[in-house]
C-alpha cells in the first residue's frame, strides 16, 4: 500500500491530459494524472506515483521547507546552552548559515 | 580453486523434497540450492566436500584444466546491449575467469524451437562468433537439436568451456579472513534490469543497457597485481550480489560486511529498483566480478582493475569480518544496517 | 533522486538521531507504534532502529494488505482464474503468497495463467489484447491504491470493455488502527501514521486518536528522515503532555484528503458490513466491495466463488504479533516451522509483515550491532 517514487512530468499525452510520461533518473512510465484533477500537473512538475497513477504533487516549498526544519535540529537547543554558559538570559539566534 | 578434501564441509546436505520444479529453482538463490545440493551434487558429485564453485580444476594427464558450463534461457532473445549468444559466450568466459582460469575453447548446443527465423540464429551465431574472437576463445565442437513448435522458447544454447589456470592464482573461501577487502569490478543492475525492462510487462523504459562482456582482462589484470592475495570470487550473475556473497559468507563461515555508499549503481537501475521495490544486490549482472583481496593487496588490486579498460567504476564495497557469521550485513554512514539474504526466486516487483 | 536522496542523507539523520536521544533522554519506556506496513519495511530497510536509543520501542502495527488478507480468498481468486481460459492479473506482492493450494506463482507452474501487473491498468492492456480470455486483476491494498482501482474500473466501463473483472480486497485503514487500541492488551504512546494512505483520506480520520485516546499521531514519509522527524514530533508532543494530529509529510499530503479520489472511490465502491482479517478477525465496516451498479466488473459477481474459510494453525500467533503484543521472535513458530520460503502465517508471507522483514533484515543482527560500535 505505501510503495510510492517521486517523478518528473516529462510531457502530457497530446490525445488525453489524463496521460503523462513522467521520468525517475532515466527510467520513463506513463501515468495516469486523473487523481489530480483539482490541481493540475504540467511538465516539469514533480509527483508521487503509487501503481501508476500519480497520487499527489510535490510541494518544493514544503520539501525545503522540511530540509530547512532538519537542519536546524538540535542547533536551536545548542544555542542555548552556548549562550547559558555565558550568564547571559536572551537564548540568542545563533543559527550557523 | 584447489580441491583439497577436508573434514567436515561448510556445505550442510539437504535432500530434495519438493514433488515438482518450480521457476525458483532456477533463480540462482535458495532454491536453486537447495537443488543442486539436495539432488544433483549428492548423486552426481558424491562425496567431495569441497565447496561448489563456478568451474571445476581436472587433472587430465598431469595437465591442469579448468571446466565449466552453463545454460542460457532469456527472454527476449534481444536486447539493449546484447543477445542470447554474446550472453552465452560471455557467461563461461566469466566462470573461467572467476575460477582463476583464462578460457581457451568452447563446445556449444542448442536447442531450437521449429519455426525459429533462420534471420533470428544466424544473428546470435553472428554475434557468438563475435563475442568469442574478442574474448580469445575457439569454438571446436557443437551440436544441435530441434524440438517442437512451443517448446524452447526459440532457442536455449549451453556452452561449455575449457581452460587453462592462470599463474600465482588459488582460489578458495577456506582461505578468506577477517580483514580480507571485497572489490566490485563495477555497477550492478544492469542486466537484470533490462532485461525486465525489455520484457515489457512492466510499461517501463529506460536509458540501459546489458553489462554482458568478457570479465577475464579484468580479472587478468587483477591476478597480475596481486594475485597472491586474492582469495575468492564470483560472477554475480542470477540472483545478484547478494546471492555470491551469501555463498561466499557461508563457505567461509565469516561475516561479509558491505558498505552500502561505495555500492556502484547506475542512476537508471536505480530509478527503477525504487520503483519496483527491488533491491539492486538482488539483481542479475553478465559483466562483473566479485572478488576477495587480502588487506595488504587490497590498494594495488583496485587500481589495477580501475585502470584496465572497463574498469574505471571498480569499487571496494566491504570487508569481511567474524560477525554476523555466515550471513551479509550492509551498513550506511550513518550507522543504520540491514542483512541481506539470498532470494527464494527471482526478484518480484512490489507495490507495498 | 530528488525527493528521495535529500531525505537520505547522513549528516542530518545522524542529527536527527541526535536530537532523538535528546528528547528521549529519561528513564520512560516508549512505545511507538508504526501503522503502515511501508513504514515497517523502511524502518529495517535504513536500519534505523540501529539509530535510536533503546529506550524507543517501535511495534509493527497491521497495516500490510497482504498479511490480512484472508488465505480463503486467495483460494477463491484462483478458483476464478482456474476457470478455462482467464488471465490472473496481480501486484508482485501477492505471488507468493499461499492458498491452501498454493501461491499464485505455484498455480502459474502448473499451468494457471498468471501475471504480474505493475499497474491495474496493465490489468485492462491485458483485456485488449486477449479479447477472448477474461482478466481478472486481483486488487489489495489500503485506501492508497483502491482509488486506483476505482478509476481503472470506470475506465473498463467507459470503454466497453467486457473481458475484464475486479476481485476486490480493498480495506481501509481506520477500522484497524481501531482494533489496535481496542486490544486490551495494548499499551501505546504514539502513532507514525501511514503517509500514502493520508495522500488520499488526509489527516482529519485520525482526529480521534488525538481527542478520544489522547495519543498523538504524525503523518509520515518514508525516507529515514521522515520516519526520524516523525519520532521527533512525536516526543515533542509526548514531553508537552500534548495529543494532537500533525502533518510531517506536509510536501506530498493534503490534510483534506484528494477529492478526486475519495470521489471515484466512493462512486465505484460501498463498505462490506464486514470483513475477515486474517490475525484481527472479524471487523465490521472495514473493506470495500464494488457497487450493484458495476456488478459487470465485480468478478465475485460474475463468477461463482467457494467462499471458504480457511482458519490459520492455532499455534500461530500472528494476532498477537499483528496487534504488536508478541514480537515476532516470540511466536512459537518464527525461524522454525514459519520462515519467508514457508509461510504458515500471515506475517511471513508478504516482505513487509513484521516477521518477514524482521526474518530478513534483522534476527542474525542483534550480535554484530554492538560488536560493529554501532550507535545503540
Amino acid at each position: 500500500m505505501c510503495l510510492a517514487i517521486p517523478g518528473k512530468i516529462i510531457e502530457i499525452a497530446p490525445d488525453n491530459e489524463s496521460s503523462a510520461l513522467i521520468d525517475v533518473v532515466g527510467v520513463r512510465r506513463r501515468v495516469d494524472l486523473s487523481l489530480l484533477q483539482d490541481d493540475r500537473a504540467v511538465p516539469g512538475d514533480w509527483v508521487l506515483i503509487h501503481v501508476g497513477f500519480a497520487m499527489s504533487k510535490i510541494s518544493e516549498a514544503d520539501a525545503l521547507d522540511q530540509m530547512r526544519t532538519l537542519a536546524m535540529l538540535g542547533e536551536s537547543e545548542a544555542a542555548i546552552q552556548e549562550v547559558q554558559g555565558y550568564g547571559l538570559e536572551e537564548a540568542g539566534d545563533k543559527r550557523t548559515p | 580453486m584447489s580441491h583439497e578434501i577436508r573434514p567436515a564441509g561448510v556445505t550442510p546436505e539437504f535432500r530434495f523434497r519438493e514433488p515438482q520444479i518450480e521457476m525458483a529453482h532456477g533463480a540462482g538463490g535458495k532454491a536453486s540450492r537447495r537443488l543442486i545440493e539436495g539432488l544433483f551434487a549428492p548423486l552426481l558429485l558424491g562425496a567431495s566436500s569441497a565447496p561448489l564453485g563456478d568451474a571445476a580444476y581436472l587433472s587430465i594427464c598431469g595437465v591442469q584444466v579448468a571446466v565449466t558450463t552453463d545454460g542460457f534461457v532469456v527472454k527476449p532473445l534481444r536486447f539493449p546491449g546484447g543477445s542470447i549468444g554474446e550472453l552465452a559466450i560471455n557467461g563461461t568466459v566469466n566462470d573461467l575467469a572467476v575460477s582463476g582460469a583464462r578460457a581457451e575453447a568452447m563446445v556449444v548446443t542448442f536447442v531450437l524451437e521449429a519455426g525459429l527465423s533462420t534471420e533470428v540464429l544466424r544473428a546470435e551465431i553472428q554475434a557468438m562468433a563475435e563475442a568469442a574472437q574478442k574474448a580469445g576463445v575457439r569454438i571446436v565442437s557443437g551440436d544441435t537439436k530441434v524440438v517442437e513448435h512451443g517448446k524452447a522458447d526459440n532457442m536455449y544454447i549451453t556452452t561449455t568451456g575449457l581452460g587453462v589456470p592462470l599463474a600465482g592464482v588459488d582460489v578458495n573461501p577456506r582461505s578468506v579472513h577477517p580483514g580480507d577487502k571485497i572489490l566490485l569490478s563495477g555497477p550492478i543492475g544492469d542486466h537484470g534490469i533490462t532485461i525486465l525492462l525489455a520484457r515489457g510487462e512492466l510499461d517501463l523504459e529506460g536509458d540501459l543497457r546489458s553489462d554482458t562482456r568478457s570479465v577475464f582482462p579484468l580479472v587478468d589484470a587483477l591476478v597480475r597485481a596481486a594475485g597472491p592475495g586474492v582469495r575468492w570470487m564470483r560472477d554475480p550473475t542470477r540472483g545478484g550480489a547478494a546471492t555470491s556473497l551469501n555463498e561466499l559468507a557461508r563457505d567461509c563461515g565469516f561475516g561479509v560486511i558491505l558498505f552500502e555508499d561505495a555500492i556502484p549503481v547506475h542512476d537508471a537501475v536505480r530509478g527503477a529498483c525504487e520503483l519496483l521495490g527491488l533491491d539492486p544486490l538482488h539483481i542479475a549482472n553478465e559483466g562483473q566480478f566479485l572478488a576477495v583481496v587480502a588487506p595488504e593487496f587490497a590498494d594495488a588490486a583496485l587500481k589495477a582493475v580501475q585502470g584496465a579498460p572497463g574498469g574505471e567504476e571498480a569499487q571496494i564495497i566491504g570487508e569481511v569480518r567474524d560477525q554476523p557469521a555466515g550471513a551479509v550485513l550492509v551498513t550506511t554512514l550513518y550507522g543504520g544496517s540491514r542483512i541481506v539474504d539470498m532470494l527464494v526466486g527471482d526478484p518480484l516487483p512490489r507495490i507495498c | 533522486m530528488k525527493y528521495v536522496d535529500e531525505f537520505r542523507k547522513p549528516e542530518l539523520i545522524t542529527k536527527a538521531a541526535e536530537e532523538i536521544r535528546r528528547l528521549a533522554d529519561s528513564p520512560r519506556h516508549y512505545r511507538l507504534m508504526e501503522v503502515c506496513g511501508g513504514h515497517t519495511h523502511a524502518i529495517y530497510r535504513f536500519g534505523l532502529k540501529d539509530v535510536l536509543p533503546a529506550n524507543i520501542e517501535l511495534i509493527h502495527g497491521p497495516g500490510c494488505p497482504v498479511c490480512v488478507l484472508p488465505m480463503g480468498r486467495i483460494d477463491d481468486g484462483l478458483s476464478i482464474a482456474a476457470q478455462h481460459g482467464v488471465i490472473f492479473a496481480a501486484f508482485g506482492d501477492m505471488m507468493r503468497v499461499p492458498g491452501t493450494q498454493g501461491s499464485p506463482l505455484e498455480h502459474k507452474a502448473r499451468g494457471m495463467d498468471v501475471r504480474i501487473v505493475y499497474s491495474p491498468s496493465d490489468a485492462i492492456k491485458l483485456a485488449k489484447t486477449n479479447p477472448d480470455r477474461h482478466v481478472i486483476f486481483f486488487a489489495i491494498g489500503f485506501e492508497t491504491t483502491a482509488p486506483s482501482t476505482a478509476l481503472t474500473l470506470l475506465r473498463a466501463k467507459a470503454e466497453g470493455l467486457r473481458n475484464f473483472s475486479v476481485f476486490c480486497n480493498h480495506v481501509t485503514i481506520i477500522p484497524a488502527i481501531r482494533a489496535i487500541l481496542d486490544s486490551p492488551d495494548m499499551r501505546l504512546d504514539g502513532f507514525i501514521g501511514p503517509g500514502h494512505v493520508s495522500t488520499v483520506i488526509g489527516c482529519r480520520p485520525y482526529e480521534w486518536i488525538a481527542k478520544n485516546e489522547r495519543k498523538p499521531i504524525v503523518v509520515s514519509g518514508f525516507e529515514p528522515l521522515d520516519l526520524l522527524q516523525s519520532i521527533v514530533m512525536i516526543l515533542a508532543q509526548l514531553q508537552k503532555g500534548e495529543a494532537k494530529v500533525e502533518n510531517q509529510y506536509k510536501r506530498v499530503v493534503p490534510w483534506e484528503g484528494n477529492r478526486a479520489a475519495l470521489k471515484a472511490m466512493a462512486e465505484v465502491f460501498e463498505l462490506r458490513p464486514y470483513f475477515e482479517w486474517r490475525g484481527l478477525g472479524f471487523i465490521s465496516q472495514s473493506a470495500l466491495r464494488i457497487r450493484p451498479q458495476y456488478a459487470e466488473y465485480d468478478s465475485e459477481q460474475r463468477f461463482n466463488i467457494p467462499g471458504i474459510r480457511v482458519t490459520d494453525p492455532k499455534a500461530a500467533q500472528c494476532g498477537e504479533v499483528l496487534k504488536g503484543v508478541l514480537k515476532p521472535a516470540q511466536c512459537k513458530l518464527f525461524g522454525r516451522e514459519c520462515t519467508p520460503e514457508n509461510p504458515v502465517g500471515a506475517l511471513m508471507v508478504s516482505s513487509e509483515g513484521s516477521c518477514a522483514a524482521y526474518y530478513n533484515y534483522e534476527h542474525r543482527k542483534a550480535s554484530v550491532v554492538t560488536s560493529l560500535g554501532l550507535p545503540a
